[in-house]
């Protein structure tokens, strides 16, 4: 198959501007500006292209949604604060082909007609940060940003803001309350994004790995991008495999791929012979499969959903036969209320609460009612808070 | 004392403010810098990083305390972040905290007395393919064992 998104990961100097212009960088740019913005997001939106941030919503959609009669400026926020457990594609992308990101951008914000993006990146990814802040400075002197691009009439600034320390900044509107220098707590929705975003205008948010798939699209085609995945889940996608297999790391696959192929042939197998116990297949806010489940699941939106669990960031978290079940909720449980932002009562109390009587669990001094009493804690928390980090701590102990 | 920026990285503030419609979003770029000087974010630095975006100091502490990575007090001069979180856990990172704490001689969350190591645990890292892993001060490890460590903090001046 050929690679889209991982194509020059194994290049010399694969993140430097000369490197990427050799094999055809930048190249859609001409295209692009020989275009009209709405014929762009028609192409987006013909290939199928859904965020793969987590949602999966597609992307050519939401871009319509940014009304073009509002006289605000526009603003695209591009999501690189990767921190959902099992995700690491982001970084590899920002580290090893961060011009593919930068000229999506481009493409992204001719589409939407802005002329502003802001990169929102984790603040413990230092290198990475370094490695996105040389390439849009080579994108700028080589004149693929800035203003006039390549002579078109077109401005585009484009802004590396580094984050904090703060799981909730990856939630889309948290994401835009912490760029405009405040604690990162999710807005209510609606009003959404793209009618009121960041610093109160119309705004587009997507994943790194969402932009970096668009050079691709415009370059070949809708039809080419199709070629790949399934008619609902079109196009390829990064598969972060961790845990307790051979050859852990970024897959890039086609959409429908078996996890069972992932997991027993990419993968090498299971590690030193043990037998799958679990896998969490989207990263940690997503159900968990049974080893029987995993390996009849395929690795698209809906296969996923059919299987009650969702495809999520694609952070693969593999679990062998030794794995305590008990143990690795409570971590979960800790990650949570550590990361709850507190402005929701049922999520701020539910995760803490559900942590301490986890924990009590975990060291052999359950008592009875614990058990009920996390059901109960479950139904407090589901579909009762402004965002879903509660939902995704709630839904393991209603077996979800 | 009073904190103020040198007069490159006042240079460097003014600039970053041009980025930005709305100048509170100029706090984290300038938490960022303050902390490269001072070591930490003191209310000295709250005050003066309030003072330069037209905010009350209350303002920049709430923001301050949001998040992990700014540092209420001062920390080591090597600071060892070892990922907690369930990939890595599952990959043995309870085994590299402990390690840790025999070889710097400090307890998880703590400060050494002359003020060389700080040792704290930290929630997901993204690098969960090279578990177990840490991060010393700005730099990712990864895929560690005891014996990397050793020589890790054997490397270190």
């Amino acid at each position: 198959m050929e690679k889209i998104l991982t194509k020059n990961f194994g290049l010399k100097d694969s993140h430097l501007l000369s490197v990427y212009e050799s094999t055809g960088g930048y190249g859609t740019l001409k295209k692009l500006f020989a275009m009209q913005a709405k014929d762009v997001i028609e192409e987006v939106k013909k290939s199928g292209l859904r965020g793969r941030g987590g949602a999966g919503f597609p992307t050519g959609m939401k871009w319509s949604f940014v009304p073009q009669d509002n006289p605000k400026p526009k603003y695209l926020c591009v999501n690189a604060d990767e921190s959902e457990p099992g995700t690491f594609k982001d970084r590899y992308i920002l580290e090893l082909d961060p011009h593919r990101l930068i000229e999506g951008i481009v493409i992204c914000c001719y589409a939407i007609r802005s002329h502003a993006a802001y990169i929102y990146i984790r603040g413990e990814f230092v290198f990475p940060y370094h490695r996105l802040e040389a390439a849009v400075k080579e994108a700028y002197a080589k004149g693929y940003l800035g203003k006039n691009i390549l002579g078109s009439g077109y401005d585009l600034e484009v802004v590396v803001h580094r984050g904090a320390g703060a799981y909730i900044c990856g939630e889309e509107t948290a994401l835009m309350e912490s760029l405009e220098g405040k604690r990162g707590m999710p807005r209510l929705k609606p009003p959404f994004p793209a009618v009121v975003g960041l610093f109160g205008c119309p705004t587009v948010i997507n994943n790194v790995e969402t932009i970096s798939a668009l050079p691709y699209i415009l370059e070949n085609g809708p039809d080419a991008y199709r070629k790949y995945g399934t008619e609902k889940s079109p196009g390829t996608k990064l598969f972060c495999v961790s845990g307790h297999v051979q050859r852990p790391g970024n897959y890039e696959v086609p959409l429908g791929y078996p996890l069972k192929k992932l997991i027993y042939e990419d993968c090498g197998g299971m590690r030193d012979g043990k037998a799958l116990k679990a896998v969490i297949p989207g990263g940690s806010s997503v159900p968990i499969l049974t080893a029987a489940e995993a390996e009849e699941v395929t690795l698209d939106y809906e296969g996923l959903a059919a299987k009650g669990s969702m495809l999520g960031s694609g952070g693969v978290i593999v679990m062998d036969e030794t794995v305590d079940m008990v143990k690795s909720l409570t971590n979960l449980a800790h990650f949570y209320s550590h990361e709850s932002c507190g402005q929701c009562s049922p999520c701020r109390e539910g995760t803490g609460w559900s942590h301490k009587i986890l924990k009590r669990i975990l060291a052999g001094e359950g008592r009875p009612g614990d058990i009920e009493q996390l059901e109960k804690n479950a139904d407090h928390m589901m579909g009762k808070t402004i965002c879903v980090l509660a939902d995704a701590l709630a839904m393991p102990y209603i077996g979800k | 004392m009073a904190f103020e920026f040198t007069a490159e990285n006042k240079r460097k503030f003014d600039e970053i403010l041009t980025r930005y419609p709305v100048q509170r979003a100029a706090m984290l770029p300038a938490l960022w810098l303050a902390q490269q000087q001072h070591g930490w974010i003191s209310h000295e630095v709250m005050e003066y990083v309030g003072s330069l975006l037209g905010l009350s100091p209350a303002k920049v502490y709430e923001t301050v305390t949001f998040y992990t990575m700014f540092h209420l007090k001062p920390i080591g001069r090597h600071h060892f972040q070892v990922c907690r979180t369930l990939p890595c856990q599952l990959m043995g990172a309870e085994g590299i905290t402990s390690h840790l704490e025999k070889k710097l001689g400090v307890k998880l969350g703590e400060t050494s007395g002359d003020g060389r190591y700080t040792l704290s645990e930290v929630e997901c890292l993204g690098s969960c393919g090279t578990a177990p892993m840490l991060q010393l001060n700005d730099d990712y490890h990864e895929n560690l064992t005891p014996e990397k460590l050793d020589a890790l903090i054997a490397s270190l001046k």
